[in-house]
């Protein structure tokens, strides 16, 4: 029987209509604009200014604080201001905003397609590179990778988990890579292991990418310690406590980090990004990303430079469909809705998916029926009906008592109730609070 | 340019909703229906007909010019209350008891708290035992099954097999004394006994059981729970004293245990919300039902006692919590 976690989960249909279609390259658009924050963590600290000329692969603004990210510019051109942005999160963030000027990098990255094998740095000089270069988690959750890579005092890292899952319905982008890039994938796993001081890596990807399981299977028998895993199909198997638990049944505690089992997990997008950034000396500029969606016409995965405008890619894509409803970065289960096509796609964008007018809609809202399906589904054990009635109550002593800070935001309670419930919307609030409550009573 | 909606994550959800539920659960009546519509002729036809179509005038009044509120009967709740309360009365009840316990059933039970989700008591079960207290004499003489279908009154009443077995041993009768008045089990598990419209058939409820458990409206939980303890309960008793106590399998075929267990318990509103809790509410509803049974005042206990649980649900939810991921460490 096929791995998998074990408590709760669903499974919405997969829509995986990209799968099939190559990755290609997005021309580079005519203007980007990159944010200093795309990370989890503080926002860098910008270094250029207005009239700047730059390359691509440039730092543009420096990552200072422990948890934070270097950022690079994308393209060549001419800084045209700083200025505050729309941002996916709907808030306006501070940008570099840069008028292309034809495509020249930076010298030192190697452009060529040859596939580099050897590696030739340290522990430490893995970890330094990976932190100049600005690579984040591509899986969603930005956070900084050379801190997860820093293992802290008195834990230790067994074991390396690459995160294949892609379980999010639509979305494509790490298929599309592990099919196309596999090898630079395992090359990357590698260096991460090095980085940890691990000889056992794991890459989970669930069944229904049967292709990429066999291909980096084949590989994986040219590289010492890494195995892949097929996993059985089941949102949200790509939430690394829930991976973990299916790959080697370890149950990461509430409120601590995967380290805690020894292990760490890195997404197979990510793990591309460190192969670029310590073979090829290339910072974390472009990514692939999966433009899909039932009306689309052209739906698809391209590598795109960070900071390009949403609406390039979806004039790439055959443009906006006429029944447009909702614009999400990221999936139908933990995307964002967008406030406009024009906000730029950055490191943490692995897709953009358009709904129809019709799929836009919430259903009509009637009271809970108590029927307990959002418990049954909830990964983390917790009770979404209660906690949605604590926040409604303003009650958060208590909701903090019934763990609202584990819940992960996977949505699957919401998707589940019969009764519609905007269950984890009211929970993302109360957690909001309840985080707030708890910041200032430890201070 | 076109207006995006922006909300929150989810942005798809599945296709179950609150009246697919209800009326999967109507569904899954129509075997036992028919079977009663087999046994008991026009009456049951009658009854049926009249408690369906009065819950849900009654919540349509109620919503539309008390509460003044949109009103929910196409969510299918009120037809299931109906269908309910028709199979826990007798096929000759007077219709305007009848119309009192649906009265009872949906304006007192179920809306003045609130509506589908909010009411804490089974409605039927309500319903059915304000009748039962109201009307103890009509509703306790049983109809046997008809002989001819299409005539309505002179049915020929008896006591349920349940009540047979109580009259007997109150009056110092053992069990196997009793058993020859007693109908075979193969007639109790097809229905061809004495009863109540709904309970009769072991047969039809169990597959009215199995179809909500593929269309996952119900899970075994609280059916098996409820089931086995009382086979084991009244198991342990039987064996103690075989001819003062009846044998399990009797238990389970005779009176309303099997339209309890797979019909009423399992009401979604009114039971547990965790498997755990399911179990003990299942299992606290055996164990009542049986003690009322054997030594209550009451030939039938069931309603009873899954009213009594019903009023444990909140405790039962309080105490039986799901296992919260990264609580317990055992690390392998
Ligand atoms: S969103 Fe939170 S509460 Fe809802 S199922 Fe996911 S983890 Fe549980
Ligand atoms: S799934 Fe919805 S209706 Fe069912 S218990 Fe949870 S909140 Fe209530």
């Amino acid at each position: 029987m096929l791995k998998t976690f074990k408590t709760g989960g669903v499974h919405p249909p997969e829509n995986k209509i990209t799968e099939k279609q190559a990755i290609k390259v997005l021309p580079v658009p005519a203007i980007v604009y990159i944010p200093f924050s795309q990370h989890l963590g503080a926002p860098a600290k910008v270094l250029v200014a207005k009239g700047d000329k730059v390359k691509a692969g440039q730092l543009i603004a420096k990552g200072e604080a422990f948890i934070s990210a270097n950022i690079h510019s994308s393209v060549s051109g001419k800084v045209q201001k700083i200025d505050e942005v729309i941002e996916t999160s709907g808030y306006r963030k501070p940008s570099v905003i840069i008028e292309v000027e034809g495509d020249v990098w930076d010298e030192s990255i190697d452009r060529s397609d040859r596939i580099s094998k050897d590696i030739i740095l340290s522990q430490k000089e893995i970890i330094k590179r990976i932190n100049e270069m600005g690579v984040v988690g591509l899986g969603g959750a930005t956070f900084p990778s050379h801190v997860k890579l820093m293992v802290p005092e008195g834990k230790k890292a067994e074991l390396l988990i690459i995160n294949g899952v892609e379980c999010e319905p639509y979305l494509t982008s790490d298929h599309r890579l592990m099919l196309e890039k596999g090898e630079e994938i395992l090359v990357g796993t590698q260096i991460l292991m090095i980085a940890l001081g691990v000889s056992k890596a794991m890459i989970g990807i669930e069944n229904n990418k049967p292709d990429a399981i066999a291909h980096l299977t084949e590989l994986a028998k040219n590289f010492n310690g890494i195995q892949v895993h097929g996993l059985k199909v089941k949102y949200p198997q790509g939430a690394e406590k829930q991976l973990i638990k299916a790959l080697v049944n370890r149950e990461v505690p509430s409120g601590k980090l995967p380290i805690e089992v020894g292990a760490v997990v890195h997404n197979a997008g990510t793990s591309f990004a460190v192969y670029e950034a310590v073979q090829k000396n290339k910072p974390l500029f472009e990514r692939v990303v999966t433009i899909t969606g039932k009306s689309v016409k052209n739906p698809g995965n391209f590598l795109v430079r960070i900071g390009t405008p949403v609406s390039d890619l979806i004039a790439a894509s055959g443009g906006l469909p006429e029944d447009t409803g909702k614009i999400i970065g990221g999936g139908p289960m933990m995307g964002k809705a967008l406030v406009s096509p024009e906000v730029p796609i950055v490191k943490g964008t692995s897709g953009i998916l358009i709904m129809n007018r019709e799929e836009s809609g919430r259903q009509e809202l009637k009271n809970c029926i108590r029927c307990g399906k959002c418990i049954t589904v909830c990964p983390m054990g917790l009770e979404p009906w209660l906690l949605e009635k604590l926040v409604i109550n303003e009650n958060f002593e208590k909701a903090e008592a019934e763990k609202i800070v584990d819940c992960m935001e996977c949505g699957s309670c919401h998707y589940t109730c019969p009764s519609k419930r905007p269950l984890l919307d009211y929970i993302r609030f109360g957690k909001g609070k309840v985080l707030q409550i708890i910041r200032t009573r430890n201070k | 340019m076109n207006l995006l909606t922006v909300s929150g994550s989810p942005h798809v959800f599945n296709d179950t909703s609150v009246s697919k539920i209800m009326w999967g659960v109507v569904i899954a009546m129509i075997p036992a229906t028919l079977v009663s519509f087999w046994y008991f002729g026009l009456g049951g036809i009658i009854i049926t007909l009249s408690a369906v179509i009065f819950c849900v005038l009654i919540e349509y009044l109620v919503q539309r010019y008390l509460l003044k509120e949109a009103p929910s009967v196409k969510d299918g709740s009120a037809v299931i209350t109906g269908i309910l309360l028709a199979f826990n009365v007798p096929s000759n009840l007077p219709v305007w008891e009848l119309l009192i316990g649906c009265i009872v059933a949906i304006a007192i039970a179920k809306m003045s708290f609130g509506g589908l989700g909010k009411n804490p008591f089974n409605p039927a079960l309500i319903g059915r035992v304000f009748m039962l207290i109201s009307f103890p004499v009509d509703m306790t003489s049983w109809p046997l099954p008809v002989t001819n279908r299409m005539v309505l009154t002179d049915a020929v009443t008896g006591p349920t097999t349940l009540g047979i077995l109580k009259e007997g041993l109150a009056n110092g009768e053992t069990v196997s004394q009793i058993s020859s008045q007693l109908p075979a089990y193969q007639q109790m598990f097809m229905g061809d006994i004495g009863g109540s419209l709904g309970e009769v058939s072991a047969l039809a409820l169990i597959i009215g059981g199995l179809f909500m458990l593929y269309k996952k409206i119900i899970t075994w939980h609280i059916p098996v729970s409820f089931m086995l303890s009382v086979f084991m309960f009244s198991g342990i008793l039987y064996l103690t004293d075989p001819e003062h106590y009846i044998d399990p399998v009797f238990h389970l075929l005779a009176g309303g245990l099997m339209l309890g267990a797979i019909f009423m318990a399992t009401d979604m509103v009114t039971s547990p919300m965790t498997y755990k809790g399911m179990i003990i509410f299942g299992t606290g509803c055996g164990i009542l039902t049986v003690l009322i049974r054997v030594f209550g005042a009451y030939p039938e206990g069931v309603s009873f006692a899954i009213l009594i649980m019903n009023a444990c649900v909140p405790l039962i939810n309080r105490g039986f919590k799901p296992k919260r991921f990264g609580e317990v460490v055992k690390n392998g």
